[in-house]
């Protein structure tokens, strides 16, 4: 019996050293990894998770262990999938709480055409040129709020959903 | 000769329910008329698709049959004028398909002269039209699938006459208990329907076409042979199905008498088969023989809230109240009123809702006795014994339940057709139907959102696309006057600066 | 008139938990007097011990849950649980075993993992294998059953009784008086020792084809599942596949080599097999989804049954059978899954 116990020893020490060796010398394709984490993110491009935009958060996920809990427009539905797809056993709640789904409006009567906000819509929803009203196309709004800070006269607030 | 002989099913139905009938009680009278209404309550919206836009003003005089709402966008129906009187409002108004809650409808005082418009009397010879004007004329009459789905039906034929055709069904199955119009109406006007089936015939440019009816109804099954007797049109047949539920829904007929399966996600055009439901073809009659737009249809008003169980031809328009009313009133067990039959009728909060296109039973229950609490489901597996799609129920219910959008379509939620047989046999008493359509309404949810998500993200990389290509052409540009400055040489540039310095000067 | 409204369908269930569970219990009845009659009153202390355990131990847990404990009884699986337990264990077992069986049964294999509906394994044979594990020489005690054997003591009600609460035997008696090995456990030392199964049948504890005693209780339960079959609480395909699992092999091997394997009907109506096939696997929480599946899964325990007896150590092999194939279930299920009308034919479920 202690043969059958040494040799199961041995084979399981084989097999974890292996096991581990493989983890760290040999690349995963982390590129597509990324790409799936990208997908399950809701593409706001709002920054609040402190990254430039949502795939390079995913792509700090992925190759800088990033925390998974730091979108608030995905909810914590979005930190739940991203838990199920890395794996991972607890799914923390939201670093901040959700985010309202909300658009941009702008108040057309303050508008003085600088196209500043334009500039800093991540997603092209802001149309207008230089002098000449601009305005928010609702449908491609992602509520972001990036555009609210650099408007001079202060004329664009965000309106629930 | 015609072979009015009824056969048997072909194919076979998986799963169903022999489901105890409650036919009798509304089948001893023959179809009663109740009289005028003094107003008439018609919602713009009671087909699939678009909403019909008003035409008439408040104020204005109408006659039955007149056109009161146009139909529009692509998928839509007109709606009519059920009898002559004055439009008085057009507001919202309690209607069966928000379950009691208000939609726009037109409201018309009768005059009780029940006037019809001029065109009426002018029986359009449909024989000698091509069949895509016949189709033209079918959707300018407001005729909708009359078996409950109310879906356009000038649109379903045009785009069944695009494809393969093979059959014309006329669905007299009438499966689901209690409801018993169609059963009436082949039973007093079985000549219509034939005539309905051979305008069809022609319009769709068919050779074939078969009535089918569940065994249950002998008197219907007769009336119809003689019929076709009468009219000695060898394209018209006669089946018979075995009386189990769902057997007349679309896809489950479809299955039953040729024995193909409807492919997921598809319709019986894509296997050669045209269903139309028995009423919506003799409304086509009524409009292209007699000019008769669709103003009125046959419902079954019954359950055992109701003093006098009965089937009643009632103008569109006319109130449940009313109808209830003609049928003897409520007995003082009523507790629930139900437009549509008990497996899939819609329970509603208010008897002030109008008959409308869909209405084919108006069905007042008393206590239906509490089920009790919901217990876990147990496995036991007779779910997926009796759904007539071989769905496993207990697998969508799990999956519903953890919210795995991925497994419910996998397991083919999206095929459910909410029949309700799967309610009936779990012994946890599980809503089943109920939590199956929420589950499908959560998956549209996330479809719209990963769709969203997809947009924004696109925009994102085209606008950073655009800012790279602006950078470059920006560096380009700039390398390009580097260049020619270089080329010049510092004292063409001196030249330059020295002539702008006197030019700003002046 | 103004109405509440109410979501479809509004036809009162066919069928509720509870009614099933009874039905269950009820069809257990004659099998359960037949097994007094051969093998005394041991069983009924056991049932009360089990049931008692068993419904206990609900309770407790669906406190600690924080919920209702009435909830959970009244559905009457506890009472199911302990019938199962009290038939696959020794008539004369001390108090402490059957309830030791019956609280892992249902604190550990059903409550541990969710409640009624979401265990994976039998709560019962969970229950069995466990004080199969942690008490051996008491489960080994088999009450000889009444055939007329001069050097055999059948016990009466209140000897049963004191052994049943305190383990001891009356003073005079030894256990070999009391016990006799079981017709399986005699099958399987008498081919051991390389005798013939004509050889073993010659012993008293032997029937006309199973064991004495053992051929009634078999052909009772098989009564008692038919009438659930009848009645729809359990459907057939379990049942023939335990069955053809079981006697498929067992009847090749015997028409290979008669003399050293014993009859399929012996199989089929010693030990719990028959017990098994129309109460055990049938539970639906722990058996596959689909019909196929379920065939498959029958099938399953019965080939291990036969495959435990002959070549494993365990005498009976039922339990382990049962615990092994619940863990191949969500495997079966996947590969079992019935075709979605509309799809097409040789689709792979993904």
């Amino acid at each position: 019996m202690l043969t059958a116990v040494l040799i199961l020893t041995v084979i399981a020490l084989i097999a974890g050293l292996g096991l581990g060796f493989a983890a760290r010398k040999l690349p995963a394709d982390s590129s597509e990894l990324v790409e799936r984490v990208n997908e399950l993110l809701p593409q706001t491009q709002c920054a609040q998770c402190g990254y430039p935009g949502c795939r390079p958060y995913a792509a700090a996920i992925v190759e800088d262990g990033a925390a998974i809990n730091l979108c608030p427009p995905g909810g914590n539905d979005t930190v739940r999938r991203l838990a199920d797809l890395l794996g991972r056993s607890e799914a923390p709640p939201l670093a901040t709480g959700p985010a309202a789904p909300a658009v941009a409006v702008i108040d057309e009567s303050l508008c003085i055409g600088c196209t500043y906000c334009r500039a800093a819509c991540p997603v092209d929803a802001i149309v207008g040129a230089h002098q000449l009203m601009h305005t928010v196309i609702e449908q491609e709004c992602t509520g972001c709020e990036l555009c609210v800070a650099p408007c001079p006269v202060d004329c664009i607030s965000m309106r629930a959903t | 000769m015609p072979s009015p002989a009824p056969t048997y099913d072909l194919g076979r139905l998986h799963g169903g329910l022999r489901l105890a009938a409650h036919k009798s009680a509304s089948t001893g009278l023959p179809v009663q008329s109740p009289p005028l209404p003094a107003q008439l309550i018609l919602p713009i919206d009671q087909h699939v698709g678009e909403p019909a836009r008003p035409l008439v003003g408040i104020g204005e005089h109408v006659l039955r049959g007149q056109l009161l709402a146009e139909s529009t966008g692509t998928l839509g129906a007109p709606v009519h004028a059920s009898s002559s009187g004055k439009v008085v409002a057009i507001e919202p108004w309690p209607v069966a398909g928000r379950r009691g809650d208000p939609a726009p409808c037109i409201v018309i005082e009768c005059d009780g002269d029940d006037r019809a418009v001029e065109s009426r009397g002018n029986p359009v010879p449909y024989a000698e039209l091509p069949g895509d004007e016949v189709l033209r004329r079918i959707l300018q009459g407001g005729i909708v699938g009359l078996g409950g789905a109310v879906y356009p039906t000038a649109q379903k034929l045009m785009q069944a006459a695009a494809g393969e055709l093979e059959y014309l069904i006329l669905n007299g199955a009438e499966c689901e208990p209690y409801i018993s119009c169609d059963d009436m109406l082949m039973r007093e006007r079985a000549g219509d329907i034939v005539s309905g089936a051979q305008i069809l015939l022609h319009a769709l440019g068919l050779d074939s076409a078969c009535i089918v009816v569940e065994s249950d109804k002998p008197d219907a099954i007769k009336q119809l042979a003689a019929a076709m007797t009468d009219a000695a049109d060898e394209r018209l047949v006669l089946k018979q199905v075995p009386t189990i539920y769902p057997s007349g829904g679309e896809d489950q007929l479809v299955q039953l008498v040729t024995d193909r399966e409807v492919p997921s996600g598809g319709l019986p055009t894509d296997v050669g088969c045209l269903v139309q439901n028995v009423g919506t073809a003799a409304a086509i009659h009524d409009w292209l023989r007699d000019g008769e737009p669709l103003v009125s249809r046959i419902t079954t008003i019954s359950g055992d809230g109701i003093a006098q169980p009965m089937n009643v031809r009632a103008r569109i328009g006319t109130t449940v109240a009313e109808l209830v009313q003609f049928a003897g009133g409520y007995t003082d067990s009523a507790r629930h009123l139900v437009i549509g039959g008990p497996m899939t009728g819609k329970s509603v909060s208010t008897d002030r809702v109008p008959l409308v296109k869909a209405t084919n039973c108006i069905l007042v229950l008393s206590e239906v006795p509490q089920p009790g609490p919901e217990l876990p489901c147990i496995r036991c597996g007779e779910c997926a014994a009796v759904c007539p799609v071989q769905l496993q129920p207990q697998q969508l219910f799990w999956y519903a339940c953890a919210d795995d959008e991925r497994q419910l379509r996998s397991h083919g939620l999206t095929d459910c057709i909410e029949c309700g047989c799967c309610d009936l046999v779990c012994p946890s008493h599980i809503p089943l139907t109920y939590d199956f359509r929420m589950a499908k309404a959560r998956i549209r949810e996330l479809e719209d959102e990963k769709a969203r998500a997809e947009r924004a993200r696109r925009r994102f990389e085209a606008r950073n696309e655009r800012l790279q290509r602006e950078q470059r052409e920006r560096e380009t540009e700039l390398a390009r006057q580097k260049e020619t400055a270089r080329k010049a040489g510092p004292d063409a540039i001196a030249e330059i600066m020295k002539r702008k310095q006197q030019d700003d000067g002046d | 008139m103004e109405f509440e409204r109410l979501e479809a369908p509004y036809l009162a269930p066919t069928a509720n938990v509870a009614g099933i569970m009874q039905q269950v219990l009820l069809a257990l009845v004659p099998a359960a007097i037949a097994h007094v009659w051969f093998f005394g009153p041991g069983l009924v202390f056991n049932l009360v011990v089990a049931a008692t355990a068993c419904v206990g131990g609900e309770a407790l847990m669906m406190r600690l849950r924080g919920r209702p404990a009435v909830s959970a009884l009244s559905d009457y699986s506890a009472l199911v649980t302990a019938a199962l337990l009290a038939f696959a264990l020794p008539s004369l077992t001390p108090w402490w075993i059957t309830a030791t069986a019956a609280l892992f049964a249902i604190i550990v294999a059903k409550h541990l993992y969710g409640g009624l509906g979401f265990n994976i394994f039998n709560p019962a044979m969970a229950g069995y294998v466990a004080v199969l594990v942690a008490f051996p020489m008491q489960l080994n005690l088999w009450v000889a059953p009444r055939m007329g054997d001069i050097d055999y003591q059948f016990l009466t009600v209140l000897q049963t009784l004191k052994y049943t609460l305190t383990g001891s035997l009356p003073d005079m008696l030894t256990y070999d008086q009391v016990s006799r090995a079981t017709p399986l456990d005699a099958m399987k030392t008498g081919l051991n020792d390389m005798r013939t199964p004509a050889e073993i049948r010659s012993l008293p504890v032997m029937g006309d084809f199973g064991g004495v005693g053992w051929e009634w209780i078999g052909n009772l339960i098989a009564i008692g599942g038919f009438w659930l079959m009848i009645r729809k609480v359990i459907r057939w395909h379990i049942p023939l596949g335990v069955g053809a699992g079981l006697l498929i092999p067992a009847g090749l091997m015997w028409l290979l080599s008669p003399g050293t394997e014993p009859s399929p009907g012996f199989h089929m109506f010693s030990g719990a097999a028959m017990l098994c096939a129309f109460f055990i696997a049938t539970d639906p929480v722990s058996a596959a989804a689909s019909p196929k599946g379920r065939f498959v899964y029958g099938a399953g325990i019965g080939f291990l049954i036969y495959a435990i007896r002959t070549w494993g150590a365990d005498v009976d092999g039922v339990a382990y059978a049962v615990l092994i194939m619940n863990m191949a279930v969500p495997a079966i299920d996947r590969i079992t899954r019935p075709r979605i009308v509309g799809h097409a034919r040789n689709a792979r479920a993904p």
